[in-house]
C-alpha cells in the first residue's frame, strides 16, 4: 500500500470516528450504518468487477444467505452470534465456489445470467420457505449485536463497531490489491493470455475472486440481520444487486476508494432527496445518468484526475513529452 | 549424457485449425544455451509453434518435451511454472500496471503468498513482496527502464516496451525464453541493442528461441537457425550454412 492510501485511510478514520460527535440524530446514524454495511459488499464486488472483469447482479443472494443464516441460526437454534456470522460466511463461501466452477471458466457473460438466476431461486427460497424463513412477511426477533454480553442497543454504538468492521474489509482489501494476489488479478483483468503465460493460473483467481466477494457480501448480511433484528426477503431482491453494482459503476471501477465513495454517496443520497419529495426518483436518475455522462470511469478517478491535472498542471504535460 | 540432451524437443508436432495445417509433423530439437532462430515465411507457423511450446495452443498430435518433461496438455500457467517464458510479436502488456509491477507480474511462479497473505500483509508476505522488489529492481536496471519504472507500460516507445516484454519475461527466472519478433517496429540502432540484449540473456545462462524477420538479427546472434514452411522443417544448420541452402533461397523468393 502505497504513502497515498495511508494518508487516505487516516483521513478516511478520522472523518468516521468524528461524524458521530457532529451527528445527534440517530436516523442519520442508521443511514450511516447501512452504507457501512453497503462498503462491504461494495468492496467484494470492486475485487470481482474491477480486478477479475466479471459481472455479478446476485450479490443480494449472497447478502441474503449471510442475514437469513445467522437469523435462522441464532434465533431459531440459539446458536452464538460471532460463530454463526463466520459460519454464515463460510456457507455462503461454498455455494459460491459451486456457482463459480461451471461459470467462470465460460467466456463472457454467463456469470451475470448465473447469477442473476441464483439470486430469484434465493429470493423464491425465502419466499416459498415459510416454515423456516418466515415467508414473505419476513423473520423478527432476532438477537442484537453484541461484543462480549455488551449489547449495542443504539445506533450510536453499532456505529462504531460497523465502521470499525467496514474500515477493516477496507485496509485488507487495499493490502490484497498491492499484493502479488493483486497485481495477478489485475494483469488477468487486463490480458488473461499474457497472465497466463506468466504463471498466472487465471482459474483459479478467478474463483477465489469471486467466492472473496460473495463471502465479504455474506458478512454485511449477517452484521444487517443482528442491527435490524429482522429481515425479510424484499431486501434481498435484484433491485438490492442492481444497486451495489450501481455503486461500484459511480463510485469508479477498479478502484477500492472509489467503491467506498460510491456506496456512501448511493446510500445517503436517496436520503437527502426526500427535500425534493415526489421528484426523488427522478432526480435521482437525473444524478446517475450526468455522472455516467461526464465521468464515465466513476466518480472518484473523474474528480482525482481533475484535482491532479489541475495541481501538476504543465508538469505533467513535461513528462510525457521527456525521453 | 546431460550435456547432449535437448533443453526441448518435440516430435512430430501437428496443430490444425480447421483444414489449416500450422503445424505439420514437426520435429526438432534446441540444446541448452543456445540460442535458436525459428525462421520461415509468413504462415509457416511459427508464432503456431511459440504458443503450443507455451501451452495457448494444444498441438493435435506429436510430442513436445522440456528437459525430458512432456508439456503435452500442460496449461500455460503450469509450463510458466516449469521455466518457459515469453514475450509476443503483437506486444502483450499489462496496461493497467506500471512498468515496474509488470515485471513484478512475472515473477507470479516463483512466489507463493495468496488472498490471505496478502490481506493480511504478514511478515511473511512482507519478505516476499521485498524479495519481488529487490529482482524488480535488477531487471530494471539490465534492461534499461530504471528512469520509466513507475509508468504505465503502455505509455513508454515501443523499443522500451519490448524490453519490458523481456524483463517480464526473465523475471520468472525461466530455463528457457520465446521471444517472438522482438525488433518489430523497431529502428536500427534499437535493433543493435536488443540483440546485444538477446546475448546478454543467453550469457545468464539460459536458452533462447527467437522467432524473427529480421535476417541480419538472426544470423548475427543464433547459434542455429530453423526454417519453417508450410508448419514442416525444410532446413536447419548453422546460420552461414543456412544462408547458403537452396532450399531455404526457393522458400524465401520462390524458383
Amino acid at each position: 500500500m502505497g504513502k497515498k492510501n495511508k494518508t487516505y485511510l487516516l483521513f478516511y478514520a478520522l472523518a468516521i470516528g468524528l461524524l458521530p460527535l457532529i451527528l445527534t440524530n440517530s436516523y442519520h446514524l442508521m443511514v450511516l450504518n447501512i452504507a457501512a454495511l453497503n462498503i462491504i459488499v461494495v468492496i467484494g464486488l470492486t475485487l470481482l468487477l474491477g480486478y477479475a472483469g466479471q459481472i455479478s447482479l446476485g450479490h443480494a443472494a449472497f447478502f441474503g444467505l449471510g442475514a437469513y443464516l445467522s437469523a435462522v441460526l441464532t434465533t431459531t437454534y440459539a446458536l452464538p452470534l460471532w460463530p454463526t456470522l463466520i459460519l454464515a460466511m463460510i456457507i455462503t463461501g461454498m455455494i459460491a465456489y459451486v456457482i463459480g466452477i461451471p461459470t467462470l471458466k465460460l467466456e463472457g457473460h454467463y456469470l451475470v445470467m448465473a447469477t442473476l438466476g441464483f439470486n430469484v431461486i434465493i429470493y423464491i427460497v425465502m419466499v416459498q420457505l415459510d416454515s423456516v424463513t418466515g415467508g414473505p412477511s419476513g423473520f423478527a426477533g432476532i438477537p442484537r449485536l453484541a461484543v462480549g454480553g455488551w449489547v449495542l442497543d443504539s445506533d450510536r454504538k453499532v456505529y462504531y463497531l460497523l465502521w470499525l468492521v467496514s474500515g477493516g474489509v477496507l485496509l485488507l482489501a487495499l493490502n490484497l490489491v498491492h499484493s502479488r494476489a493483486g497485481r495477478a488479478m489485475a494483469a488477468l483483468s487486463h490480458n488473461e493470455i499474457a497472465a497466463r503465460c506468466s504463471g498466472v493460473d487465471v482459474e483459479a483467481f478467478k474463483i477465489k475472486i469471486f467466492v472473496t466477494s460473495a463471502v465479504l457480501a455474506s458478512l454485511a448480511g449477517s452484521l444487517y440481520a443482528h442491527y435490524l433484528t429482522f429481515v425479510s426477503p424484499g431486501s434481498f431482491s435484484i433491485f438490492y444487486s442492481l444497486q451495489v453494482v450501481t455503486m461500484v459503476l459511480i463510485g469508479g471501477m477498479g478502484s477500492l476508494w472509489g467503491a467506498a465513495f460510491g456506496a456512501i454517496l448511493l446510500t445517503v443520497l436517496p436520503e437527502l432527496l426526500h427535500a425534493v419529495k415526489e421528484y426523488n426518483v427522478l432526480v435521482y436518475g437525473l444524478i446517475l445518468m450526468v455522472v455516467l455522462i461526464f465521468f464515465p470511469q466513476g466518480l472518484f478517478p473523474g474528480i482525482a484526475g481533475i484535482l491532479s491535472r489541475r495541481k501538476e498542471g504543465s508538469l505533467s504535460v513535461r513528462k510525457q513529452g521527456a525521453p | 549424457m546431460s550435456e547432449t540432451r535437448p533443453l526441448l524437443e518435440s516430435r512430430n508436432l501437428t496443430l490444425r485449425f480447421g483444414g489449416l495445417e500450422a503445424l505439420n509433423a514437426l520435429s526438432f530439437s534446441v540444446p541448452p544455451g543456445q540460442i535458436a532462430a525459428i525462421i520461415g515465411p509468413n504462415g509457416a507457423g511459427k508464432t503456431s509453434l511459440l504458443n503450443v511450446v507455451s501451452g495457448v495452443y494444444c498441438a493435435g498430435a506429436g510430442d513436445i518435451f522440456f528437459d525430458g518433461v512432456p508439456l503435452n496438455g500442460l496449461k500455460p500457467f503450469q509450463i510458466a511454472a516449469l521455466g518457459i517464458h515469453r514475450t509476443y510479436q503483437q506486444i502483450q502488456l499489462f496496461a493497467n500496471l506500471t512498468v515496474r509491477e509488470n515485471i513484478m507480474v512475472g515473477m507470479h511462479p516463483l512466489t507463493r503468498s495468496g488472498f490471505l497473505l496478502g490481506m493480511l500483509h504478514l511478515p511473511r508476505e512482507r519478505r516476499e513482496e521485498k524479495r519481488i522488489r529487490d529482482r524488480a529492481e535488477e531487471l530494471l536496471d539490465f534492461f534499461e527502464l530504471r528512469g520509466k519504472a513507475d509508468w504505465p507500460a503502455t505509455h513508454i516507445p515501443v523499443a522500451e516496451q519490448r524490453r519490458l516484454e523481456m524483463a517480464r519475461a526473465l523475471a520468472g527466472d525461466p530455463r528457457l525464453v520465446l521471444l517472438d519478433e522482438p525488433v518489430a517496429g523497431l529502428n536500427i540502432r534499437e535493433t543493435e541493442a536488443m540483440g546485444d540484449l538477446v546475448l546478454k540473456v543467453k550469457k545468464t545462462g539460459r536458452t533462447v528461441i527467437l522467432v524473427e524477420h529480421n535476417m541480419h538479427l538472426v544470423m548475427g546472434i543464433s547459434d542455429r537457425v530453423i526454417v519453417l514452411r508450410h508448419g514442416s522443417k525444410i532446413a536447419e544448420g548453422r546460420p552461414e550454412e543456412i544462408q547458403k541452402d537452396s532450399r531455404v533461397i526457393e522458400a524465401y523468393l520462390g524458383k
